[in-house]
């Protein structure tokens, strides 16, 4: 049941990522990304995260793809024109990402390893909070700087005159 | 068949790598940032792996994703900023069309 799961995710997630990185129609590749993260939240719940799975649909699905299709809309952006660079750069990044495909695919093929049973309370909120505010409470607050420091950033550069 | 960790990084390196070929190819700049997004959620499947595998200890590779999570609003917050001040400016979000340092 659960491998049945994880091919059809499997399938939908690269499916969804062709069609991102594809499609001429900004609107379409966004909608394929909301896709594609969904799906990948269906990955964490299959690994047993589901705090990180509810997040990764509030957050990635929810918050970013929002402020993504927003911006998309806001500047009434249709389609991209063909490019006038021609397909040698095209061709040249598939042909390079083919083979970065194959070194990571032999490296990760090649070790069999099996899951060992999930520990009690993995990727409940109670497990991912401790060791949140324990352990890495001095990057979170650094986190929460950066997203101060980008809100101000943002603000700064799509304000017409301060 | 049951379900191991190499097919969750086998997942994650195909999604990085189309990520990395859209980043490439792409010109409109709100799709490269998109590709970026695919990218960081590969990372995110990869930290999650480990995280399940590691078991007891995979709790600080949940904090991470969390951590990638933030840092990836903000650099969308911040890249779509800078894309807008580009269109108004130049009106086009093409990034061959923007290639020099200055205004």
């Amino acid at each position: 049941m659960a491998t049945l799961a994880f091919f059809v995710l499997a399938v939908l997630a690269i499916v969804s990522a062709v069609v991102v990185i594809t499609h001429r129609n900004p609107v379409i590749s966004a909608m394929a990304l909301a896709f594609n993260l969904v799906s990948i939240a269906g990955f964490y719940l299959l690994l047993q995260a589901q705090f990180i799975g509810l997040l990764q649909i509030l957050v990635y699905a929810g918050a970013i793809m929002v402020l993504i299709l927003f911006v998309v809309m806001l500047l009434n952006l249709r389609h991209e024109p063909a490019s006038h660079r021609g397909g040698l750069q095209r061709w040249l990044a598939i042909l390079l990402t083919a083979g970065l495909v194959y070194v990571l695919g032999r490296a990760i093929w090649t070790e069999h390893a099996a899951f060992p049973a999930a520990p009690a309370g993995f990727g409940t909120v109670e497990n991912v909070g401790q060791a949140l505010f324990r352990e890495n409470f001095y990057p979170f607050e650094v986190i929460s700087l950066l997203l101060v420091a980008a809100m101000v950033g943002a603000v700064l550069l799509a304000k017409r005159r301060l | 068949m049951a379900l191991e960790p190499r097919f969750f990084l086998m997942v994650s390196a195909i999604l990085f790598s189309l990520g990395v070929v859209g980043v490439l190819t792409r010109r409109g700049a709100i799709t490269i940032l998109m590709c970026v997004e695919l990218m960081l959620n590969a990372g995110n499947l990869a930290f999650i792996t480990f995280a399940r595998q590691a078991g007891q200890q995979g709790a600080d590779g949940q904090v991470y994703v969390f951590f990638i999570m933030t840092l990836a609003a903000a650099e969308a917050a911040v890249g779509l900023a800078i894309v807008i001040a580009l269109f108004r400016l130049r009106d086009t979000t093409d990034v061959d069309d923007v290639n020099l340092l200055k205004w």
